[in-house]
């Protein structure tokens, strides 16, 4: 009946051997500084980044939905959409958007992280830490832009196949804009992940959110003439603030009608302003800050 | 003690390890810790006793700077949990009841990660990881990947790396739970053989009353309240008496008809009779000769810590367990429930 044996003494030989018995190493937890936050920063965007390009089906999977977009939508529509396109391949037309959107899913999967962190305890590691929350928030929110920064150059390597020119310049334009975009993503989702404690509902979430986001925005579609609700949906959707200037960026470096030109990238407009590229960026850095704030807030909260 | 010149980077400890005054932590209207007072000196290896659900996690978490005390004090190392949690958790390592490794990485990584998380100085990474893997007998599976060792495996890796920033008060919330017998008793002489080797002060929580045994002194915690406090020693002495186990073929008439025969109070534990006598080596043959009702099978047993906890529960720890069952779920969900 008894519930627990009476305490043994452990016998000798369970006993692990006695090793080597020098002196104690004893090592010393300086206080907490600037040096040590960067510190922390850099731990979490490492971890992001070693367990990124450890998982290369991962890699792979966050590729299929944007390529499949860009591949057999942009091929299949081709013919329906080739008297509104003016002569302009439609996965051409669609690839700016896909540079934008296979981004979108990869911070995502990033900030999906931080649940299963969670659910597998390794948060917790890193809360008890001697390091401020909002470090942890930071580096993850580094560490998923970084890795969706790798997982668009990946994009950015198909140019090539959608008769879009490797200029350098474009490149580097649209990685920054892409890193950009990555962060503030990262963030949102952070913000989610801290609420949401299990993976199957985040996946969820995310799937609600991420999905409009991404159809509303233009991905696929030029962003004028829209009727009056999908217009106002489109200007509110900040994913619109990612596709408008990266497809601007690559149709500068397209050899194309004037006419093509004005049907495929007529640009933003807020009641009839033309919305420039580094205001475009701001409201995405903007977005990207006040969720990073909302996301650190929350973190340092919970208990 | 085996310390050496580097231990003087320490400044000197003064007072107790861990001071804890009046602490409560109430989630909703669930009272989980409900004032609770003890000192935990330097060096001391201290057990904290309960079932499931009686607020040892809490309070734990509330020394650890994870959950803020809802009214109370306590100090780690000298320092306020609230105040200087920083200073606390510079101080602390903490082995969780849940793994907390990065499945992912290797043994060698989770352990430099922590390090680095915790500023240790570079030069003295490596010999301090290797010290403290040995410890735990994992130096030579350094470069295995995590995902793929066993629980006691990595649990021992737990240890090691709460260990790794040389910290004075080790917290293990059941550091032992779900383990085989064996890794449970070599994980307790790990903590033994820490306790002779460095300077540090242990602070665990278990269910299993064998290893309460082990500690230098014990905290038994009830309903968020602690109930008895000693060496086990002195709380089994305390108890002093023997404990019998009888089955018989209807025990609510056993009970009855030990009060009436011999004036004992038996109560009802796990399918069984159980009361306590003085001496139940004169007793048994008396109850043989003189009780009015068939006696399938008698058990005596000399005091355990299962006894002490009975004599101040007045229940055994596994059907404690069964009650409190209901009382977590409803702390859990008045936790849910907050955030």
């Amino acid at each position: 009946m008894s519930t627990v044996e009476p305490s043994p003494t452990p016998a000798p030989a369970e006993t692990p051997p006695h090793r080597h018995h020098g002196p104690v190493v004893r090592v010393r937890v300086p206080e907490r500084s600037l040096a040590s936050e960067l510190r922390a920063i850099k731990i979490v965007w490492r971890r992001e980044i070693i367990r990124y390009l450890s998982d290369r089906l991962r890699i792979v999977t966050t590729l299929v939905q944007p390529l499949l977009f860009l591949f057999v939508l942009g091929s299949g529509l081709q013919k329906l959409a080739s008297s509104g396109t003016h002569g302009v391949d439609l996965k051409t037309f669609i690839y700016p958007g896909i540079l934008a959107i296979s981004v979108l899913f990869t911070a995502m999967f990033s900030a999906a992280s931080i649940v299963w962190d969670r659910e597998f305890g390794f948060l917790r590691e890193m809360m008890v830490a001697p390091v401020r929350r909002s470090s942890i928030v930071i580096g993850k929110c580094l560490g998923g832009a970084s890795v969706a920064g790798l997982q668009g150059v990946i994009v950015l390597c198909l140019a090539g196949v959608v008769h879009v020119p490797y200029n350098p310049v474009m490149i580097l334009e649209i990685l920054a804009l892409q890193l950009l975009l990555a962060f503030a993503v990262t963030a949102f989702g952070v913000m989610l992940a801290v609420r949401i404690k299990q993976m199957q509902s985040f996946m969820g979430v995310m799937q609600m959110v991420v999905t409009p986001m991404f159809f509303i925005s233009g991905a696929l579609f030029p962003s004028s003439g829209l009727p009056a609700w999908l217009t106002v949906l489109n200007r509110i959707d900040p994913l619109t603030y990612a596709v408008d200037p990266i497809r601007r960026i690559v149709f500068s470096h397209l050899n194309i009608s004037p006419l093509a030109r004005a049907a495929l990238d007529p640009g933003i407009h807020w009641w009839g302003y033309r919305v420039p590229t580094l205001v475009e960026a701001a409201v995405i850095v903007a977005i990207g800050a006040v969720m990073l704030g909302v996301a650190i807030w929350e973190f340092s909260a919970t208990e | 003690m085996s310390l050496t010149a580097a231990s003087s980077v320490h400044e000197p400890i003064t007072g107790p390890a861990i001071t804890v005054t009046d602490l409560v932590k109430t989630y909703g209207e669930v009272r989980a810790v409900r004032g609770v007072n003890f000192e935990v000196a330097t060096g001391e290896v201290f057990g904290f006793l309960g079932p499931n659900g009686a607020g040892k996690s809490t309070t734990i978490n509330m020394l650890c700077t994870l959950a803020k005390p809802t009214s109370g004090h306590a100090t780690v190392a000298g320092h306020d949990v609230v105040a200087e949690r920083d200073e606390v958790r510079r101080n602390i390592g903490l082995v969780f009841q849940d793994p907390t490794l990065d499945g992912y990485l290797t043994a060698a990584q989770n352990l430099k990660l922590h390090a680095e998380l915790y500023g240790v100085q570079s030069d003295l990474v490596r010999p301090r990881m290797q010290q403290v893997m040995e410890m735990v007998g994992l130096w030579e599976r350094r470069d295995g990947v995590v995902g793929t060792f066993s629980g006691g495996m990595r649990r021992r890796l737990e240890i090691a790396r709460g260990l790794m920033h040389s910290p004075r008060v080790l917290f293990l919330d059941e550091p032992t739970i779900g383990l085989d017998p064996q890794t449970r008793r070599s994980i307790w002489s790990y903590i033994r053989e820490l306790k002779e080797r460095e300077e540090i002060t242990i602070f665990m929580t278990t269910h299993y009353m064998d290893e309460a045994e082990w500690c230098d002194r014990i905290a038994i915690m009830d309903h968020g309240e602690i109930v008895a406090l000693d060496t086990p020693e002195a709380l089994k002495a305390a108890v002093g008496k023997d404990r019998v186990t009888i089955s018989t073929d209807d025990d609510e008439q056993a009970i009855v008809a030990l009060r009436e025969q011999f004036g004992v109070e038996a109560q009802h534990s796990e399918g069984a009779v159980v009361f306590r006598v003085p001496s139940g080596e004169e007793f048994v043959p008396r109850l043989f000769a003189e009780f009015r009702m068939g006696i399938r099978s008698v058990a005596i047993s000399r005091p355990t810590l299962d006894d002490v906890f009975m004599s101040y529960t007045g229940t055994t720890i596994r059907d404690a367990e069964e009650d409190t069952s209901k009382h977590r779920n409803r702390v859990m969900m008045q936790m849910m429930n907050r955030r």
